[in-house]
């Protein structure tokens, strides 16, 4: 029967998934199975995806992206490597979800911010100490590309302003609003919703401190805004902002746009 | 007129920068959506509120 193993299709004799493995590899290897890893033999079927992994040795490259992809769905595979997303803003937001978004292998990712690393950053964003000093474009696109080698990411190094956000943004799917600053994230929400007409955007607003993780939920306040904080806590005098809260509602981010990408509109 | 979905009464006619001073926006950090069409900042002296008017307005605050 054909199955696809590895990235590949062939043709195998077996008829379920360890006599593949037994045929291809060695009784120890990992197998998952349509995006789910096996410990018991499960009959395989036609138009099947298969990937066997051995344990500590270094696939070859023509075999590691559909090995770093085998806990998807194959269809979600597909519709997440045509996916084109623009992240505004590289902070504790933005350089997480960024980080998420190379993980389930978003095809093109453009990454935005004027700023460099400073040591008050690493507090919760994905940066190291030897980053200090590098702009966060530079920097994160360094982590990304040791994550995942096989998607697009264009970075721009400019501060994101009213007069360039079509410039920045119209050639992307989805736009997220990752920045620090309240008017900033007003500016970009109103500009990109009145000039980019088939533009979805997924922003930020309230996630601050260390009140309940609870209160941090995604909303759609708008038709095309999608919004994700507890929408009351700013970080401000005394209100700091720290890493589980911010990657709490990176995570809720990169999940609305994961679903877009899929197709899923509603919260 | 309708405030993100509520039915307020508009007390008298009055552009959207005065209804938006009264109720205590801070308008740099707030997006604007009359009648599902986003509000320009720069127009907000220019559109006067009727009550046929439905606004949904989107308050940031800090954080990132």
């Amino acid at each position: 029967m054909q199955i696809e193993i590895n990235g590949k299709k062939q043709i195998i004799a077996g008829k379920t998934a360890f006599e593949a493995r037994a045929e291809l590899g060695h009784e120890t290897d990992i197998v998952i199975l349509n995006g789910f890893q096996i410990d018991r033999d499960c009959p395989l079927a036609e138009s099947d995806t298969l990937t066997i992994i051995r344990k500590g040795v270094m696939p070859a490259q023509e075999e590691l992206e559909s090995m770093m992809m085998a806990r998807h769905t194959p269809e979600v595979h597909k519709k997440l490597k045509q996916g084109r997303v623009a992240i505004a803003g590289l902070g504790g937001l933005g350089s997480n979800i960024a980080v998420m978004l190379t993980r389930i292998g978003v095809g093109h990712l453009l990454l935005v911010d004027f700023d460099i690393v400073e040591p008050s950053n690493l507090n919760r964003q994905s940066y190291y100490i030897r980053h200090l000093g590098m702009p966060k474009t530079q920097a994160l696109k360094e982590q990304l590309q040791e994550i995942n080698p096989f998607i697009q990411i264009e970075t721009r190094t400019v501060r994101v302003e009213e007069h360039n956000v079509t410039e920045l943004f119209s050639t992307y799917d989805i736009l997220c609003e990752a920045f620090d600053k309240p008017d900033a994230k007003a500016m970009l929400v109103s500009t990109g919703l009145a000039k980019l007409p088939e533009v979805k955007i997924v922003a930020a607003s309230g996630m601050a401190g260390f009140a309940s993780s609870n209160l941090i939920r995604t909303s759609k306040p708008l038709e095309r805004l999608y919004l994700c904080g507890d929408l009351e806590n700013g970080a401000g005098i005394g209100t700091g902002l720290m890493a589980p809260r911010v990657q709490i509602c990176a995570g809720h981010q990169a999940n609305m746009i994961l679903r877009l990408l899929i197709g899923r509109e509603d919260i | 007129m309708k405030l993100n979905g509520q039915i307020i009464a508009l007390e008298q006619e009055q552009t959207l920068a005065a209804f938006l001073a009264a109720q205590q926006y801070d308008i740099r950090c707030i997006a604007v959506e009359r009648n599902g069409v986003i509000a320009p900042k720069a127009e907000y002296e220019n559109i006067w509120l009727t009550d046929e008017d439905s606004l949904e307005i989107v308050r940031f605050v800090g954080g990132g």
